[in-house]
């Protein structure tokens, strides 16, 4: 009786109708949010402590992945950098998702003149490579984990924006807009209670195929020394480290590499999985 | 025709002027102050007195509007001024370092298209056996994989256990291949896979019935019905990689000692030079701009909506 009840619940039944490489997303997302909680606590090593005695070290008991050219346990911070990765994450598309939702509504609610303002503003925007204005961003506010934040944020936001004014524009002269108007809601609550949920479902898709850009992003930006600066423990920033003893020691940049294109995989699957449940239109374009 | 691409050409300098002024603004609203800039690169203590010098001979001092058009007239004639670190003129030093750059994203995007156009042609023609499957993989893999670690992975590979590619530097083909296959991989993957939906796609509509109704050969309905049609997703895909492209050959160019922009650039923005980073910033606006037109301009010739259109109107 009891497994009977278990597999008509909704999420197990969802589960079921999943595709294999959906729950392969799933279960790897489900891997790196446990290796960002309670990964940290898994070693016993500091990620940050210099130990010169034991460096460059095989994987072993002591160290399960060996060490690195100071002798830091790369396992403590390859765990590290999993929960500054997605914490980075998180802020970023966060900030992201702020920006347009404020810009792009404003510019599709109020309409106008200050439509017409805000979307050349964004058109030029939209002129730059995206890498190009991180770095440019970079130039303009300094390296650190705050700028890069920042940055990608600011070089990401206007595709957002565009969205949210596309879908606010197709309905703001809708009946139920009009109604909600006349029954006195202000325009405030008609943005918030009425239009904002409609666009939800295409920002999470778009978010979640971001997020493995994004993740990307901070790693490029770092491993070319203008991202999070060196000591943190941060996949580019170990495999700008690791560069140096591609010779001698290659084991110690396949790490960082794989955790950092296995989370970006994880999070491209977990989007694919997303458009595919939520955007019927996009569907169509990757149908097998 | 004639009239869209005027059109297009038309609307370029707009768009140049109108990113040249973000940058503009941007940089001078920034948080950090240009005149200390200058003076830590230049290496003088930053006194009051010093300080205040340098805003003069740098024209910090004059209002921000004579300021941007001072710089946009200079810089319509080609003249960024001189970096601050090096005292050299910025623009020769740029140049001097843009065609490794060019050279080296120019052959990622033709090895993009080179290879991806024919895998997804394959993938299509093979839907659900082998080439399929093994067209997906590598999409699969492809879109996930970092390019500075595929970089490495490749140096680990060819250069130190096989030793058959050189490592670093600029040479012959072989110093290609490898910085090349880094930066286009994932555009490669995401061209392939989409050709291929795209081409599966096409396949179930009613014109491509009706050719094999008319008992067209197979080959035939494929290569002129189905893949010239899939093909147009493909060309504005193209045009959304270029950006990627960009930004892949600055990063990878570090890994392989390219001796390009990336490393110019880089050394720049990290000390806040800022004359250079203005212009490299608007260069790489302007390859994306012009590179974008480009592929517009392709496609309104292969697409006979447009084309066709366009005449109808003149």
């Amino acid at each position: 009786m009891s497994v009977h009840v278990l597999s008509s619940s909704p999420a197990i039944s969802l589960w079921r109708q999943a595709r294999p490489t959906t729950r392969l997303a799933f279960a790897l997302v489900a891997l790196l949010m446990a290796a960002a909680l309670v990964g940290p606590w898994l070693s016993p090593f500091d990620p940050n402590a210099v130990a010169l005695a034991d460096r460059l070290q095989a994987p072993s008991e002591r160290h399960w992945l060996g060490t690195d050219h100071l002798g830091r346990d790369i396992f403590a911070r390859l765990m590290a950098g999993t929960r500054l990765s997605l914490g980075v994450v998180a802020v970023t598309l966060a900030l992201m998702l702020a920006l347009g939702i404020v810009i792009g509504g404003t510019s599709g609610f109020v309409g106008g003149r200050t439509d017409q303002v805000i979307m050349r503003v964004t058109d030029i925007f939209l002129t730059f490579p995206t890498f190009v204005l991180s770095l440019f961003m970079i130039g303009v506010l300094g390296t650190g984990l705050t700028n890069v934040v920042i940055a990608i944020a600011l070089s990401h936001w206007a595709w957002y924006a565009r969205i949210v004014r596309g879908i606010v524009l197709s309905l703001k002269h809708r009946d139920f807009i009009s109604a909600a108007a006349m029954a006195g809601a202000s325009r405030t609550r008609i943005f918030i209670r009425h239009l904002l949920p409609a666009t939800l479902s295409q920002l999470a898709v778009l978010a979640s195929l971001d997020i493995g850009h994004i993740m990307l992003h901070v790693s490029g930006l770092s491993f070319l020394g203008l991202g999070v600066a060196a000591p943190t423990p941060e996949w580019g920033v170990m495999l700008s480290d690791a560069r140096q003893f591609v010779w001698t020691e290659p084991l110690l940049m396949l790490w960082p590499g794989l955790a950092l294109f296995l989370s970006v995989m994880a999070f491209n699957l977990l989007g694919d999985a997303l458009r595919d449940r939520l955007d019927p239109q996009l569907r169509r374009e990757y149908a097998s | 025709m004639g009239g869209f691409i005027a059109r297009r050409l038309l609307l370029l300098p707009v768009l140049l002027l109108a990113a040249s002024l973000v940058i503009f603004l941007l940089l001078h609203l920034g948080p950090s102050d240009p005149a200390m800039d200058y003076l830590r690169l230049s290496q003088v203590p930053p006194t009051e007195q010093a300080l205040e010098h340098a805003r003069i001979t740098l024209g910090l001092d004059r209002p921000l509007a004579v300021q941007y058009l001072d710089w946009l007239s200079s810089a319509v004639r080609l003249d960024f001024g001189v970096s601050y670190a090096t005292q050299r003129p910025v623009f020769q030093d740029l140049m001097h370092y843009l065609p490794a750059t060019l050279e080296l994203a120019g052959v990622a995007l033709a090895l993009t298209l080179l290879v991806s156009i024919p895998l997804g042609r394959w993938a299509a023609r093979h839907h659900h056996r082998g080439p399929d499957h093994l067209v997906r993989l590598i999409a699969f893999v492809g879109v996930s994989m970092p390019n500075f670690w595929l970089g490495f992975l490749l140096v680990a590979l060819f250069s130190i256990y096989l030793g058959w590619l050189p490592p670093m530097g600029r040479g012959g083909v072989t110093h290609l291949i490898m910085p090349a296959v880094a930066i286009s991989l994932m555009s490669l993957a995401i061209n392939a896979r989409l050709l291929r939906a795209s081409m599966l796609e096409v396949q179930g509509q009613r014109h491509v019935r009706y050719a094999r109704l008319r008992g067209l050969a197979e080959r035939d309905v494929e290569s002129s019905h189905v893949f010239r049609n899939a093909l147009l997703p493909i060309i504005t895909a193209t045009g959304m990689h270029i950006g990627e492209l960009i930004g892949g050959t600055l990063i990878i160019e570090s890994i392989f000692g390219w001796p390009g922009v990336g490393r110019f650039a880089i050394t720049a923005i990290f000390n806040r030079d800022y004359p250079v980073i203005q212009c490299f910033t608007l260069l790489m606006v302007t390859i994306f701009v012009v590179c974008n037109l480009v592929v517009d301009i392709v496609y309104a010739f292969a697409d006979p909506r447009i084309r066709v259109s366009r005449q109808g109107v003149q």
